[in-house]
């Protein structure tokens, strides 16, 4: 009997992989799967009164979130800021990187430690630290008022829609280094010197050698900043007072003071789907841009 | 002497779209040194992965000293092996790591010291024992894994290409090592390489494998002398191929006409059929002659020298002989590069050196 | 490349400011003897440790989440282990499936995860608290340590597996005596990022503590509504110096393992 199993599982290294598997596939499953089929048959109930829900059927609370202009806004605003983020991100931190593939010679990874330490400290009170420099009463301010040069606090930079992306530009700049560095890092130095030898400027090898070479990173650095500031909640509120809000803010509100449990898994499975859409269109159109330039 | 020790009964081994070990059947005898010869990817390190346990056949089963090991893990069959590169656990330390596997056997602590001791006495590595992997040569740490894996006292040892990575005169020194190692100590060999004349050398029988099948399985001298397709002939040593066609046979003898040379009597070892085109003849180098005047041998051609390749102890030619439609390798030991006015020779064949082949590989 | 580049390395180190300053201005502040964070700065006080240390909530908070952070990160480094160990050793179906499946909580706002958390573990009639919160941290952390970990276990030769059931070991054995002396290092390093992100985290807690606080839910009860708690900042500098320090440790070990690995297994083929 014991020999049966024996050949099964010698047999096959699917048997052998999955069995390893299995406590990982569980967990998703368990803790992340179910809860959001959960979720998304909650987005389709009634919330009735404070404590009675109507668990009937019904795509209602979509229709709701998309006649709801604040929500609307909300989710528009949420993606345009992220894409903001994301633009001024990359775009700062890709010299950066450069500079460390190419142009470091010993102890990169020293480098790379040190710029990504800040990121392991508590993003809570990195958001805090932002509050204190951009406040009114903050560094910025105090600073720029004491030395003579304003007479008046810049008001534009608390509890703003610039506050949140300035702070988000930094919350996320570990995340776009290390997988542009990975990608800048792999390519033949070799190639870029040919490019100048073939008589290429500078700026031409960037573009049409080093860049179109980086893009793996690139993507992976747009992907992994977008989708969590889609859905950040502590900066704009601790910072983004009301003209910078995001629908997390009000899908924690949904969950909170409102109370409206459908509405709140309905607004999570909108920011869902569109993440999951973001991704689908990023990649490919990555899939696409690649093929061409290779 | 047990005759049929290990026995290999139809075994395949397929990966996705790769027949990697194709139907393969023979036998190996008790103490014998058996290598399995052949090119990269013809199934000789899966053929012995299968043996150790670290495959598991599509079909058939594996047999050890009776018992049916098909099914069993590698943990609680009676071989062990010395890995290509070596895998000396490199947070062990030499003593260590030979006592590794000891630990399953129940052995008592003075018998576990014993063996440990004698088995670095064997391999010559008395006073390593607290060195680590880092702090040994290659050659060094072969003998480790030599070692670890003879102080089990396996019935059958599975050699991967365990001499791959050493250079020509270590190789060859161990080579000479581990032949009297195993005629010492009697356990039964497995020695898989790709180098023919490491196998020839080395191995009291040689199965060649090619595509995952047998393509023959001889004693070395029966494999140079008597090959029996074009890719053992083609693999084992150097070989000139001539276009041959087959007339009448003639009892153990066969009439076969040659390139534009004529038609010979040659010896038909293999019950090549008669008036059949699909047939090729073969002649070593070495056994060729070249000479500065005419001889008296089977065959004489005139034939002039394209090229030389001085190997220190023989020249190879590359000549054009007349009657032959493609270049010629004849070797030999008398003449070099030198020798030749206006590069021009005679080369002597004798009939008794020509062999007759099927164009087709029929395999085992 | 041996041209050096002046206006990137300004650049770059401009960048670098910009990204410690915001960092360095909590302890600066810590120090700081007002009750407001503005500049000029009033004098040097260590009183606002003090408080620090007098805070009872606070200690509730940070061993709630000490307790969460090593429950998460053990469970999680262990579950990522052995996938991590399945994804670089075999070759099988679904292996891209499985591989999207397991990373998926680091592909979606943690706000999403929390939300769906929260909504089963109430209707299953269970009540908030740190055990929902471990959950969802040993959830997020799994997909970290496995990458920690797949990096780390590529590198490994696995013919030193297969000579230790060669040499009659089983499974567990190997795993005892060979695999896991050697992933040592990956799986500290993995046990140690994972323990950092659990306590940092955020948004999962907040929305499943309910009244049991964890140390960021702490922090935010204090910035959220009042302005002038410098013993916040204290404690946010004294964050800084350990997880630091863990920070460093976890690289440090990470890349001294691999360095002896790599050099101990010689020659490779």
């Amino acid at each position: 009997m014991i020999g049966f199993w024996r050949k099964i599982y010698a047999k096959h290294d699917n048997v052998k992989a999955y069995s390893l598997l299995s406590p990982a596939l569980i967990l998703i499953i368990l803790a992340m799967v179910v809860p959001m089929a959960l979720m998304l048959s909650f987005s389709m109930f009634t919330q009735v009164s404070m404590m009675e829900i109507d668990y009937t059927f019904t795509f209602q609370r979509y229709i709701d979130f998309f006649q709801k202009s604040l929500l609307v806004t909300l989710l528009i605003k949420s993606i345009k800021i992220s894409f903001l983020v994301t633009l001024i991100t990359l775009i700062t931190a890709y010299p950066v990187c450069y500079y460390i593939a190419f142009y470091v010679k010993k102890n990169k990874m020293l480098w790379l430690v040190l710029l990504t330490l800040p990121f392991w400290t508590s993003y809570l009170l990195r958001v805090f630290s932002w509050k204190i420099i951009l406040g009114t009463k903050g560094v910025i301010n105090s600073s720029l008022i004491n030395a003579g040069i304003l007479s008046e606090p810049l008001t534009f930079l608390m509890y703003s829609e610039t506050a949140v992306v300035i702070t988000l530009t930094h919350a996320w700049a570990a995340f776009a280094l290390l997988p542009l560095y990975v990608s800048l890092e792999k390519i033949d130095f070799s190639l870029i010197e040919a490019g100048r030898d073939l008589g290429l400027s500078r700026l031409e090898v960037f573009w049409k050698i080093t860049f179109p070479l980086s893009l793996p990173g690139v993507i992976g650095a747009i992907l992994i900043i977008f989708i969590p500031t889609v859905g950040d909640y502590v900066t704009p509120a601790l910072l983004g007072g009301i003209d910078g809000r995001m629908l997390s803010n009000m899908i924690q509100a949904y969950f909170g003071k409102i109370n409206n449990i459908p509405m709140g898994a309905a607004s999570a499975t909108i920011m869902l789907t569109t993440v999951v859409l973001i991704t689908i269109i990023v990649s490919n159109v990555t899939k696409k841009l690649t093929q061409r330039l290779t | 002497m047990n005759n049929s020790f290990i026995q290999i009964n139809n075994i395949s081994k397929h990966f996705v779209d790769v027949k990697a070990v194709d139907d393969v059947s023979f036998e190996i005898k008790e103490g014998e040194f058996f290598s399995l010869l052949g090119p990269s990817g013809c199934g000789k390190t899966t053929l012995l992965r299968l043996l150790a346990g670290f495959e598991y056949p599509t079909s058939g089963n594996l047999l050890i000293d009776g018992t049916d090991i098909t099914a069993l893990p590698p943990d609680k069959r009676p071989t062990n092996m010395v890995f290509q590169n070596y895998a000396i656990f490199p947070h062990l330390n030499v003593e260590k790591n030979i006592k590794f596997g000891l630990r399953k056997l129940g052995l008592s602590n003075d018998e576990i010291d014993k063996r440990v001791k004698d088995i670095l006495t064997l391999v010559k590595l008395k006073g390593y024992e607290e060195r680590f992997s880092n702090q040994l040569s290659g050659g060094q740490r072969q003998r480790v894994a030599l070692a670890r894996a003879l102080v089990r006292q396996p019935k059958v040892l599975l050699l991967d290409e365990p001499l791959g990575a050493l250079d020509k005169k270590l190789r060859d020194e161990m080579q000479l090592e581990l032949r009297t190692l195993q005629k010492n100590i009697g356990i039964t060999f497995i020695f898989v390489t790709h180098d023919q004349q490491e196998a020839i050398s080395m191995s009291d029988r040689v199965a060649v494998m090619n595509d995952g099948k047998i393509q023959q399985l001889s004693a070395p001298n029966e494999l140079y002398k008597n090959p029996e397709n074009i890719f053992v002939s083609d693999f084992i040593g150097e070989t000139n191929f001539l276009k041959a066609e087959t007339k009448s046979s003639d009892g153990e003898f066969i009439n076969v006409s040659i390139e534009e040379l004529g038609e010979f009597k040659i010896k038909n070892n293999l019950n090549i059929p008669a008036n059949s085109s699909d047939v090729v003849c073969t002649v070593r180098p070495e056994s060729m002659m070249i000479d500065k005047e005419k001889s008296d041998w089977d065959i004489c051609l005139d034939a002039k020298i394209c090229q030389t390749s001085y190997l220190g102890e023989m020249t190879r030619f590359y000549v054009e002989a007349k009657g032959i439609d493609k270049i010629i390798t004849v070797s030999s030991q008398y003449f070099n590069n030198q020798s030749f006015d206006n590069n021009e020779c005679f080369i002597s064949i004798s009939l008794e050196d020509i062999s007759i082949l099927n164009k087709k590989k029929p395999v085992l | 490349m041996n041209e050096k580049n002046s206006t990137l390395l300004i650049y770059t180190l401009l960048y670098f400011g910009f990204l410690y300053v915001p960092v360095l201005f909590l302890p600066i502040f810590s120090f700081n003897d007002a009750d407001y964070m503005s500049f000029p700065l009033a004098g040097f006080t260590t009183e606002h440790y003090e408080e620090m240390w007098s805070k009872r909530n606070l200690h509730k908070a940070l061993w709630a989440s000490i307790k969460v952070g090593v429950v998460a990160s053990v469970v999680s480094t262990i579950i990522a282990l052995f996938a991590a160990k399945a994804f670089a050793r075999y070759k099988f179906r679904g292996n891209k499936i499985s591989y999207g499946a397991i990373m998926m909580p680091f592909l979606i706002p943690e706000i999403i995860l929390a939300v769906a958390i929260l909504i089963i573990w109430v209707n299953l009639g269970f009540k908030l608290g740190l055990i929902p919160v471990t959950i969802g941290h040993t959830l997020f952390c799994t997909p970290f340590a496995m990458l920690i970990l797949i990096a780390r276990i590529e590198g490994f030769d696995f013919s030193l597996e297969e000579a230790s059931r060669d040499l009659g070991e089983n499974a567990w054995g190997t795993f005892f005596r060979v695999s896991f002396p050697l992933y040592f290092p990956g799986i500290i390093a993995a046990l140690l990022l994972s323990f950092i992100i659990s306590f940092d985290e955020f948004i999962l807690a907040f929305f499943l503590t309910g009244s049991d606080a964890t140390l960021p839910m702490y922090m935010w009860g204090q910035m959220r509504f009042v302005q002038r708690l410098p013993h916040v900042l204290a404690l946010g500098a004294v964050i800084i110096v350990f997880t630091t320090f863990f920070v460093l440790l976890a690289f440090w070990l990470r890349n001294v393992g691999q360095e002896k690995a790599k050099k101990d297994i010689g020659i490779k083929l």
